[in-house]
């Protein structure tokens, strides 16, 4: 039956581009049809996909909701072949959980008060902090941290999520420690860092994130920061 | 209908007594009818630093728990009429005390006087709890230390959470003018920076205020020296005055008087 339908038009659909090629999924047949054509239109030319170069992937699901399940299936049939790496899977769907966890990912926050010593503000998304963070205090946030006053004490970024690409900001930066996702760093370190930079005692926001190359935690003014690094996208992500 | 104000620290040795004693003192010096009340039970001091311990009859304690009325337990103080102490009890502890009950006795106390002066035990357990739960007001007291300043910090925090009482009001003391000129003391501007509260007062470290707690005379009584002269300061700013800070007193040495008169500061 699958043979019939796929002479009329085809369920799977191979669209070359530069380092590989897209499928595009046909978004209306069942599933179980779909991953049946699928199969029998990668083992066509099984012998390339197996020892040839590698060859990026990108699955267009279209209207079709996919759930994790069916991405790891898909992920599989098309790694079972050794020259194959799946770039991506696109889907205009997502379920209404996924929504509400990508919203409260990117949501930004405000709260104004002063985190003292012994207090926690645990915030799922990014927090804009009106106020301080004294010694003892800590403020954690799953995305990014960008505090309106002083911080003295212990701020995390990219929480839970290990998100090395969050950033800590802070008015003024006088952490007793810093975390971006799983990486740590101490005051002492923080500061031979921060020397570096030039003058460091001038009143500009200063800008903590993890440096890919250097495997540390870097503070630099913000200025310097977007020079070395595209902020731009951490801070459109609450726009 | 009088006004509580609970005196509290967290960190232990920063002068809570000495100032509850200091300040009630003051308060009754101004004509106020004042009661001190000691919440550090099994540790009590406020009675020696008042001068009044072989006086005691009834405790706190006694008064929770219906042993005694709560009239009988007050030991009106020798010099002023008008100030009165209840003292805790130093031979159970903190525990025999539930703050539902300590609130029933300030209450109560309130009704009597213009201002009840509750001096909290060190920490943030029980005996805080009980401090705090009959207060409308709080003098938190730090001394120019980290240690200190960060325990501050955390009593404020919990403070803030008590929606009863009034946003807390700051008192740095053992100030040594001497140790922050030289960078090993904290200056006030870095401890109002961090704790950022209103400051209601500075007193400065003084042995005077030794030696009149060992006498049994709080040191307010004792006019001449500095820190009765910042404890007073205090006592006017809690009845509304507006007092300027105490310029902290400076004993330049012989080479600091030359380089003035030369202009090399």
């Amino acid at each position: 039956m699958s043979t019939s339908i796929s002479s009329t038009s085809p369920l799977v659909t191979m669209k070359g581009r530069k380092n590989g090629f897209i499928l595009v999924l046909d978004e209306n047949c069942a599933y179980p049809v779909l991953l049946a054509e699928l199969k029998e239109k990668l083992s066509v030319n099984h012998q390339l996909y197996q020892e040839g170069p590698p060859i990026s992937v990108k699955v267009e699901a279209g209207n079709r909701y996919l759930s994790p399940e069916h991405r790891d299936e898909l992920i599989a049939v098309i790694r079972s072949y050794k020259s194959l790496e799946v770039e991506q899977i696109e889907s205009n769907v997502m379920t209404r959980d996924e929504f509400e966890n990508q919203e409260k990912k990117e949501q930004l926050i405000s709260v104004a008060q002063i985190v003292r010593s012994g207090q926690e503000l645990m915030i799922e998304g990014n927090v804009l902090l009106i106020g301080d963070v004294n010694p003892g205090g800590t403020i954690r946030a799953t995305g990014n941290v960008y505090i309106l006053g002083t911080l003295r004490g212990l701020a995390c970024a990219g929480f839970g999520d290990n998100d090395s690409k969050a950033v800590v900001a802070a008015s003024i930066m006088k952490p007793t420690q810093l975390r971006i996702g799983s990486h740590v760093s101490k005051l002492d370190a923080v500061g031979e860092q921060r020397q570096q930079e030039e003058g460091s005692d001038s009143h500009t926001i200063e800008v903590a994130y993890f440096d890919q190359e250097q495997k540390k935690i870097v503070i630099g003014k913000i200025q310097n920061v977007m020079k070395h690094r595209d902020l731009s996208t951490d801070f459109k992500r609450n726009s | 209908m009088g006004e509580a104000i609970v005196v509290t620290s967290g960190k232990g040795g920063v002068g809570k007594t000495t100032t509850s004693a200091n300040i009630g003192t003051v308060l009754a010096l101004q004509g106020k009818k004042v009661c001190l009340v000691d919440t550090d039970i099994g540790l009590r001091n406020l009675d020696v630093v008042m001068g009044l311990e072989n006086r005691i009859i009834y405790d706190l304690v006694d008064v929770a728990h219906n042993r005694c009325k709560l009239n009988q337990a007050l030991v009106k103080d020798k010099r002023f009429a008008s100030l009165s102490l209840l003292p805790a009890a130093q031979t159970t502890d903190k525990m025999s005390v539930k703050p539902a009950e300590m609130k029933k006795i300030v209450d109560a106390l309130k009704a009597d006087f213009d201002y009840i002066i509750i001096d909290c035990p060190a920490g943030i357990e029980r005996g805080f709890q009980n401090a705090v739960a009959g207060a409308d007001h709080a003098i938190v007291v730090t001394t120019p230390e980290i240690s200190s300043v960060r325990d501050a910090d955390r009593v404020i925090g919990i403070l803030e959470k008590e929606k009863q009482i009034t946003p807390p009001r700051l008192v740095i003391n053992r100030i040594r003018q001497h140790m922050i000129r030289n960078g090993g003391m904290l200056e006030i501007n870095e401890i109002m920076d961090i704790l950022a509260i209103e400051l209601l007062g500075i007193v400065q470290d003084d042995d005077d205020v030794i030696s009149s707690s060992n006498k049994g005379e709080p040191i307010a009584m004792t006019p001449s020296s500095k820190a009765s002269q910042a404890y007073r300061n205090i006592g006017r700013r809690i009845l509304g005055e507006s007092v300027p800070l105490m310029v902290l007193d400076d004993h330049p040495g012989f080479f600091h008087k030359v380089k003035n008169l030369l202009g090399m500061r």
